[in-house]
């Protein structure tokens, strides 16, 4: 059976009058790849701060490892890196990952290892103020994975970075993600979300939008908007198409989901052919799609 | 030990806080030099150590006093890593290492008295060696009279830096920390002054003094009263003139106790501050 490591109860968090957070459930289990997928100020930072430790929920409660430690015993075990990386800047690289696994009270056996993986390694003595914005997030990286984490938890680690800095990060996330690190990873780019993870989250203004698996989304085949006057031959016609998946009735007309491709010119030739004529034939992506792509703000 | 260690060891590598440290210690030794110091002008001869400041017990409340002064350094050390972990924002990134706001706290006050117990340490140590060199009394008893000076010395430093640990989580801010502390003192100036002026009409049998010793700044200072009217040098002056004193020098129990509900008032507050406040 699959481990339960995080399980979000109704978890709300308000700033002042503002609901940021609300009622949030999720669960996270052993070996996912979690996307936390919202558009910016969809509470995203607020959800992982909560169960970081560093924002008082409002209301609701959260488990970490199903209760059987607390919170402070469950963050030296998991990783997590939030927006931008924090480090003493007077100390070097080597100094602040020394200082980390005092802190996570881990051994610093890791700690070459871990930032040659991220190609640090000849950089561990200078200061970490000299350090460029991706050597910054790579450390980062270093940092948050020296304890061999279960769970490493990552909020936008490709923000602000250039195109190759982007492409080392997302390389490095695979790469841990291939050794069955389960990972949580927020963003606001659909794309970079589909890359690396396998299951989905979705925040719309505090609220969870959706949760799946990642190939839900992409298999979804749209569905049409159909109008006609009289509708329930037309009903019956459709209903012996194999790639129609199920037919809801709306206002004026049929929503017809499809699970299975099928082309508007083919249904056109074929309505014609059974002398259906309808005065609306419109074929669409999945509302969820629609939904996913205003959120994530791509093209 | 590991949220001791975790604390020097953030400041150990911050050049600033180590010059300051440094040059703390090093002052702390240059009252040495003191008495070294001899003022030839024609006639007169001055030599300071002879004055009697090194005499036992005198010693005790002249190297405690004049030491204490020195406390800002590591004051300034203390309010600058703090407010250093709010502007990094390490202290974020400690809490989500697993640090849990208790440990964060507890690691900036064991170095605290860490501080402070080496700090009263080399006091002690210090005022032994002077005064076996300078002084004109060497029995046993005179020697190891008057210890609470290091009592009081000890709960002044304690006193002074979880009052500046909590301004600087108040701020968040190590300057505004250092700037309120200002602020602080002028406040506490202005509110003896007002209630000099006013109190005893509004409440009889009450006067400003009786109030502003429970005052934070004014209770840390009341610990250590100045010592230099007590030199028999400047008694002998002040009652040629006429003009003799007569103040109370030793330490006071309610003094002590004061200090030390401050303290614990303010560790206080820096916990709820730092438990309440989202970072």
């Amino acid at each position: 059976m699959e481990q339960t490591l995080l399980q979000l109860n109704k978890l709300s968090k308000s700033f002042g009058r503002h609901k940021a957070i609300d009622k949030l459930s999720i669960t996270l289990k052993k070996g996912n790849v979690y996307g936390l997928l919202g558009p910016n100020g969809s509470g995203k930072s607020t959800t992982l701060g909560m169960m970081l430790n560093v924002i008082n929920p409002s209301s609701g409660s959260f488990q970490w490892y199903q209760g059987a430690m607390n919170i402070h015993q469950a963050l030296k075990k998991i990783g997590a890196i939030i927006e931008h990386p924090n480090f003493y800047p007077y100390m070097t690289a080597l100094q602040n990952l020394k200082l980390i696994c005092k802190i996570k009270q881990c051994s610093t056996d890791n700690i070459q290892g871990k930032l040659e993986l991220v190609g640090l390694w000849d950089r561990r003595h200078s200061k970490f103020r000299t350090y460029s914005l991706g050597m910054k997030q790579r450390l980062a990286i270093a940092a948050a994975s020296v304890n061999n984490p279960e769970l490493l938890i990552l909020d936008e680690p490709t923000n602000g970075l250039d195109p190759q800095g982007i492409h080392q990060i997302r390389a490095l996330i695979t790469k841990i993600a291939k050794d069955g690190t389960t990972i949580l990873l927020a963003s606001h780019l659909l794309d970079e979300v589909e890359k690396v993870c396998n299951e989905v989250i979705i925040l719309k203004n505090g609220v969870k939008y959706y949760e799946g698996p990642v190939n839900n989304i992409n298999q979804t085949f749209g569905y049409f908007e159909i109008r006609a006057k009289d509708l329930k031959p037309l009903k019956k016609f459709l209903e012996s198409f194999t790639q129609v998946e199920c037919i809801e009735k709306e206002k004026e007309g049929l929503k017809v989901i499809l699970n299975a491709e099928l082309q508007l010119d083919e249904l056109s030739e074929k309505l014609t052919r059974a002398e259906i004529f309808v005065s609306h034939l419109v074929k669409k992506k999945s509302s969820l799609e629609e939904q996913f792509l205003t959120l994530t703000q791509t093209k | 030990m590991r949220l001791l260690f975790i604390e020097l060891y953030k400041i150990w590598y911050n050049k600033a806080s180590r010059v300051l440290i440094f040059v703390y210690f090093f002052l702390i030794f240059s009252i040495v030099i003191l008495s070294t110091i001899n003022i030839e002008f024609g006639p007169i001869k001055f030599n300071l150590a002879e004055q009697g400041i090194f005499n036992f017990p005198y010693i005790w409340h002249f190297n405690t006093f004049i030491i204490a002064l020195l406390k800002i350094f590591f004051a300034i050390v203390i309010v600058a890593m703090t407010g250093n972990e709010y502007s990094y924002k390490t202290l974020k990134q400690n809490l989500i290492d697993g640090m849990s706001k208790t440990e964060f706290l507890k690691s900036k006050v064991y170095a605290i008295v860490a501080f402070v117990g080496i700090s009263t340490l080399l006091v002690f140590t210090i005022s032994l060696i002077l005064g076996n060199i300078y002084s004109d009394y060497n029995e046993f008893q005179i020697i190891f009279s008057d210890l609470e000076y290091l009592l009081a010395y000890a709960v002044k430093l304690f006193g002074f830096f979880t009052f500046c640990l909590f301004l600087s989580i108040l701020t968040k801010r190590g300057t505004f920390a250092l700037g309120f502390l200002a602020l602080w003192q002028v406040f506490e100036g202005i509110s003896y002054g007002l209630m000099r002026w006013k109190l005893s009409d509004l409440i009889p049998h009450l006067s400003a003094e009786q109030v502003i010793k429970f005052f934070p700044l004014q209770a840390l200072g009341n610990l250590i009263t100045e010592p230099f009217t007590r030199l028999s040098a400047i008694q002998n002056i002040a009652n040629q003139i006429g003009e003799g004193f007569t103040k109370d020098y030793g330490i006071s129990i309610l003094n002590i106790s004061i200090v030390m509900v401050w303290s614990v008032l303010f560790i206080s507050g820096s916990y709820n501050l730092l438990k309440r406040r989202d970072l």
